[in-house]
């Protein structure tokens, strides 16, 4: 069967591209470094990849918000990205990633593509580098947490991960559309505030996808999880987990090969 | 510093001369002060010797480009003078201390591994048979005292770019970051100017973190020392560790290679950084001297820069450091052709600024910027990687073979400099040095001080796990993204709850070696102890190298193969005193290196870490040693992590316990002289070492950690809490030397080459087997019940705390100095 080939796009101040594409190779994907210029000067054409993902770091240093400038150049150059996801292809947006998703429109998903959340500003205003429990929404659409269990560990690593709303509106309808992906928990499963609520975001929300389930923005880094050697834990006698992050990427390479 | 800004003087103007012939001693030395050269008398001498002998007058930028290239940044040249050495009654000379002490035990070890040692931007070590690994680390001192945050950043950006700059250039996998401050809950008065020991630390804490955050390094390994004696002078040590194929380990430069200039631009800013650290800091000092960091430029460049060196584009790199393009063309110079050589046009550097002196073009210290030797016929190829990746770039001349350095704007010369002069014309001058060892403490007042703390050893090891040298560094760690590029296996914060303190970092290159099945790794660590060294330097040394290579063994780390950094900051070096102590801890550091088997690979030195107040007195920060070390680990899945893994485990103590509390955090609770500071004897620490790390990468150990801070105390309560489960002790079954018959001593002895393991009972005997011939005692076992138990020689119980306490001590410090509040346990128990 073909390998799909999966177009990780980096510009200057990302830095979670080497390990996002390892993951993706070792999900059974063919990962493409593609730098954003290549993309706008038209070298490169997104219908020529089955999946795109927008790995974590700090595109042009975030100075102005995190996400704010590749957004805009998304947004402003690469039309096709929206139409991407609505051909129902898969895309994921990690961490910086995400905060691009979310900057450009794309997700929470609405008709007019106007931006209606936002990531921001940690409650504990400073960068936040931990592992935290995740409670998936097991009746949404998304296709990168198929066969996922409820619970899993993934770690974060950012300053601007709060996600807020625009209007109580949005929060309803991300509700409603099953679109809260993953939530922050406790080792209980149960809502809980900082430090288990790194950022102190909205509704616990770590992750959301489109109401389709085929575009995903998610703040910690299933990449940084590929397998048992990367949780804190490994080395106690009774640990047997496996790298549950990497089960993402392979959903992805999955969907695409089915 | 004392530089006015001269910008009015006519001897700024292009190809301006001095009067340096004709001028006596007294007005060299004022014109050294007016513009900031910080040349000795002697140095003044050799530069006017040599311009008489030219029959002319140098110009502004031949001066600057000499005065940085003979300081004490680029030349290390207090380290490498002549020293008449006086310890007790015998004088001895010594010729060069660096190459009769660090590098002579590097020559004599011949390890087969080491690839490049002293000679380029960094160390190079063999990782395996593709792979090498280049490890740096330098102090970024005197810019943080001005300012702490860019002071720091720039400190990271520079050690980032020496990696980037070894070789052909290799990828950055791993920070590492070391601080000594003041408390920061100081409060005695400061002189104006000199900040808060708070306002330093949190300032530089948060320029490590935003610069190597940005630049996506992890930041997984580090320290932590406070001291008022750092009040004034606080100490940042920056490292990094990269990884690059061992086929561009070496550079070469050929005549008519192109000199490319690669990153940020240039401009007025970090002027005479290399010259300011060649002095000390006082109330005159400028900022104009620091420079400013921007970490996503540096993160271009180093994107660039790989994917050049990958596709084969360039023959040799440096990075622009302290002297800005004067060091970094000088040094490639040297390396052109049989006699070396370099012409540049200077009008062809891209500017900040348009109303750049030439001499200011030259000596800049602007951030960002690398330097390339490029054959001309890969010029087109090499521009069309830098336009993708938003690099500007710009051939500023040619190497050549002329044993030259020539610089010329607009066609006029400015500096026109035999590079032989320029880089062995330094003088050198021969400085006193003496030791005289302090007096031992007397015994008999220590024995009933200690009979009357053996009630209150609850109470000691609470106030020393609160000791902000001891105390969890969480508060910083987390700052840090120290899993990014997702090779951090073995992670700083280690247990159950992710909260104990790791005695060194794992790092499993995979995603960058791109194969999952490889599980080779490297760890690093370091040994720091400046208590130690105000007591005997000597011994300082030998403590840190053994700290730091236990601190290896305890993570699964081959220290067969482990290498060594040597930091050494210190004060003023015309001090007799200061550079006595200085030879005693370079003393220290070849003997234990010897012993250990341990070669240095890289070093760096930084003194005048003195402070002169309004009155003239001067204050010094204790000679400081810091010792990074850096290993092998064969196989990550028999890494190893400091928690305790279960109940019903044995719990052994490796190591003799002697009665050595000087220095230690028993003796700054008590606040009397404990005696002597603890020594290594390296022959047999090695012997056990090297047991100790053959067993654990064998997975005979459960877990293992080792005594530093605190002694043995310490470390049983942090293996309790990072595991969540506790154990019982019996300090009767600790292996003592004669005379030790007292808990307090055994508790909180800070005895060298010590560790606490847990063997689970069915690998016990095969862990015996192994570690024939070592001194090692089953002292008692791991517990379900969450309180730490400790029996006395009398079978009375001495300490019984609960874990809930003792962590709550051991993680309420830096939360409550640096955020005012009580700490979040992060868990509702």
């Amino acid at each position: 069967m073909k390998v799909p080939k999966v177009l990780i796009l980096r510009t200057a101040g990302t830095n979670c591209d080497v390990e996002t594409a390892t993951a993706f190779k070792l999900a059974g994907g063919d990962p493409v470094l593609v730098h954003v210029r290549e993309l706008i000067g038209g070298k490169v054409r997104l219908f020529d990849y089955a999946v795109i993902a927008i790995p974590g770091g700090f595109s042009y240093g975030d100075d102005i918000s995190a996400g704010r400038v590749l957004a805009n150049e998304l947004r402003g150059h690469v039309r096709d990205l929206r139409s991407f996801v609505r051909s129902g292809r898969p895309v994921i947006g990690i961490c910086n990633g995400f905060q691009v998703l979310v900057k450009a429109g794309l997700l929470p998903q609405t008709p007019s593509g106007e931006q209606t959340a936002s990531l921001t500003v940690n409650d504990s205003n400073r960068f936040e580098s931990r592992w935290v429990r995740l409670r998936i929404n097991l009746q949404s659409q998304s296709l990168f947490t198929r066969d996922l269990p409820e619970m899993i560990e993934l770690p974060v690593a950012h300053g601007e991960g709060k996600f807020v709303v625009k209007s109580p509106k949005v929060l309803e309808t991300l509700k409603k559309t099953r679109a809260i992906l993953m939530q922050y928990v406790n080792e209980e499963g149960k809502f809980s505030s900082y430090p288990h609520n790194p950022n102190g975001s909205l509704f616990n929300i770590a992750a959301i996808t489109n109401p389709e389930g085929n575009c995903l923005g998610i703040m910690p880094h299933p990449e940084r999880y590929l397998t048992r050697y990367h949780h804190p834990n490994w080395t106690r006698q009774t640990f047997c987990k496996e790298g549950i992050g990497l089960e993402i990427f392979r959903n992805a390479v999955r969907f695409v090969k089915d | 510093m004392k530089t006015e800004t001269p910008r009015q003087d006519p001897t700024d103007a292009p190809g301006a001369e001095f009067a340096l012939r004709d001028s006596g001693p007294e007005e060299l030395g004022r014109l050294n002060s007016r513009f900031g050269w910080s040349l000795d008398a002697h140095e003044l001498k050799a530069v006017q010797d040599h311009f008489r002998s030219l029959r002319r007058e140098p110009t502004r930028a031949e001066i600057e480009s000499i005065a940085q290239t003979w300081s004490e940044h680029c030349k290390h040249k207090s380290f490498t003078s002549p020293i008449c050495y006086q310890e007790g009654k015998t004088t001895r000379r010594i010729k060069n201390l660096l190459s009769e002490t660090v590098m002579e035990a590097t020559r004599k070890l011949k390890k087969p591994w080491c690839l490049s040692v002293f000679e380029d931007n960094a160390g190079v070590v063999a990782f395996d048979k593709k792979w090498a690994l280049a490890y740096k680390v330098e102090t970024h001192n005197h810019p943080c005292v001005l300012e702490p945050y860019g002071g720091a950043e720039t400190g990271v950006g520079g050690v980032v770019r020496d990696v980037l700059g070894v070789g052909l250039g290799a990828k950055p996998v791993l920070n590492t970051d070391v601080f000594c401050f003041c408390p920061p809950d100081y409060a005695k008065p400061l002189p104006e100017g000199i900040l808060h020991p708070r306002r330093t630390m949190t300032g530089v804490v948060a320029g490590v973190r935003d610069y190597g955050n940005r630049m996506g390094i992890p930041t997984a390994a580090g320290a932590l020392w406070f001291d008022e004696a750092f009040r004034f002078n606080p100490l940042v040590f920056v490292g990094t560790v990269g990884l690059m194929p061992v086929s561009a380990v070496r550079k070469k430069v050929l005549p008519r290679d192109l000199i490319v200039a690669i990153g940020g631009r240039t401009g007025r800013d970090g002027i005479h950084g290399a010259t300011f650290s060649s002095a000390a800091i006082d109330e005159s000092s400028s900022i104009a001297a620091v420079q400013i960091g921007h970490a996503i430029q540096e993160k271009r460049v180093l994107d660039a820069l790989l994917r050049s060196r990958d596709a084969g584009l360039f023959r040799a790199v440096t990075d622009c450091g302290a002297g800005g393009f004067s060091s970094a063309v000088g040094e490639m110079a040297e390396r052109s052709g049989s006699k070396g050589g370099a012409r540049v046009e200077l009008d062809r550097a891209l500017l900040k600024t348009t109303d750049l002196e030439p001499w200011e073009i030259w000596l800049s210290e602007s951030q960002e910027r690398m330097v390339l030797a490029v054959p001309p016929e890969n010029l087109p190829a090499l521009s069309v990687i830098m336009e993708r990746e938003g690099v500007e770039f710009c051939v500023l001349g040619e190497f050549t073979d002329s044993g030259r350095l020539e610089v010329a704007i607009a066609g006029r010369p400015i500096v026109d400099l035999d590079l032989a002069f320029l880089h062995k014309g330094l003088p050198r001058r021969e400085r006193r040095a003496v030791w005289n060892p302090p007096a031992p403490a007397k015994a008999s007042a220590r024995k009933t001080d200690r009979a009357l703390h053996r009630s209150r050893c609850p109470e000691i090891l609470h106030w020393i796990l609160s000791h902000p040298n001891v105390c969890s560094r969480e508060w910083i760690i987390r700052q840090y993204d120290h899993e990014v590029q997702a090779g951090t296996v073995i992670k700083p914060l280690q247990g159950l709850h992710h909260d104990g303190p790791g005695d060194a970092c794992v790092m499993w290159p995979m995603a960058i070696t791109g194969d999952p099945e490889y599980f080779r790794g490297f760890a690093v660590a370091h040994g720091l102890n400046p208590a130690f060294g105000k007591l005997d330097p000597y011994a300082m040394a030998m403590a840190c190298v053994d700290e730091a290579l236990g601190n290896l063994a305890c993570v699964g780390a081959d220290v067969t193969h482990a290498a060594l950094l040597d930091n050494f900051c210190w004060g003023d070096p015309e001090d007799p005193a200061a550079l006595g102590a200085l030879v005693r801890a370079a003393q220290g550091c070849r003997d234990a290196a010897l012993a250990f088997q341990a070669p240095f690979i890289s070093g760096k030195d930084s003194f005048h870490n003195v402070f002169t107040d309004e009155k003239g007195k001067k204050t010094s920060i204790p000679g400081t040693l810091l010792i990074s070390a850096i290993a092998p680990v064969p196989d990550i899945r028999q890494a190893l992590t400091m928690d305790v893994k279960a109940p019903g485990n044995h719990i052994y103590l490796m190591g003799w316990t002697s009665d050595e509390l000087g220095g230690s955090l028993y003796e700054a609770w008590s606040g009397q002289p404990a005696g002597n500071a603890p020594l290594v004897e390296p022959h047999s620490a090695r012997e056990a070492l090297w047991s100790l790390s053959a067993a654990a990468q064998k997975g005979l150990i459960a877990t293992a950690h080792n005594l530093s801070e605190g002694g043995l105390a310490v470390a049983a309560a942090e293996m309790a809490i990072a595991g969540d489960i506790s154990m019982h002790i019996d300090l009767d079954e600790v292996l003592r030397t004669k005379g030790v018959a007292d808990p307090v001593t055994i508790l909180f002895s800070e005895s060298p080459s010590r560790f606490l393991l847990e063997i689970a009972p069915d690998k016990e005997r095969a862990f015996l087997q192994a570690m024939k011939g070592v001194p090692l005692a089953r002292i008692g076992a791991t517990i379900a019940n969450p309180v730490l138990r400790v029996t006395g020689l009398d079978g009375c119980p001495i300490i019984e705390e609960s874990l809930h306490d003792l962590r709550h001590s051991w993680r309420e410090t830096l939360p409550r100095l640096l955020d005012g509040v009580p700490c979040d346990d992060g868990r509702r128990s």
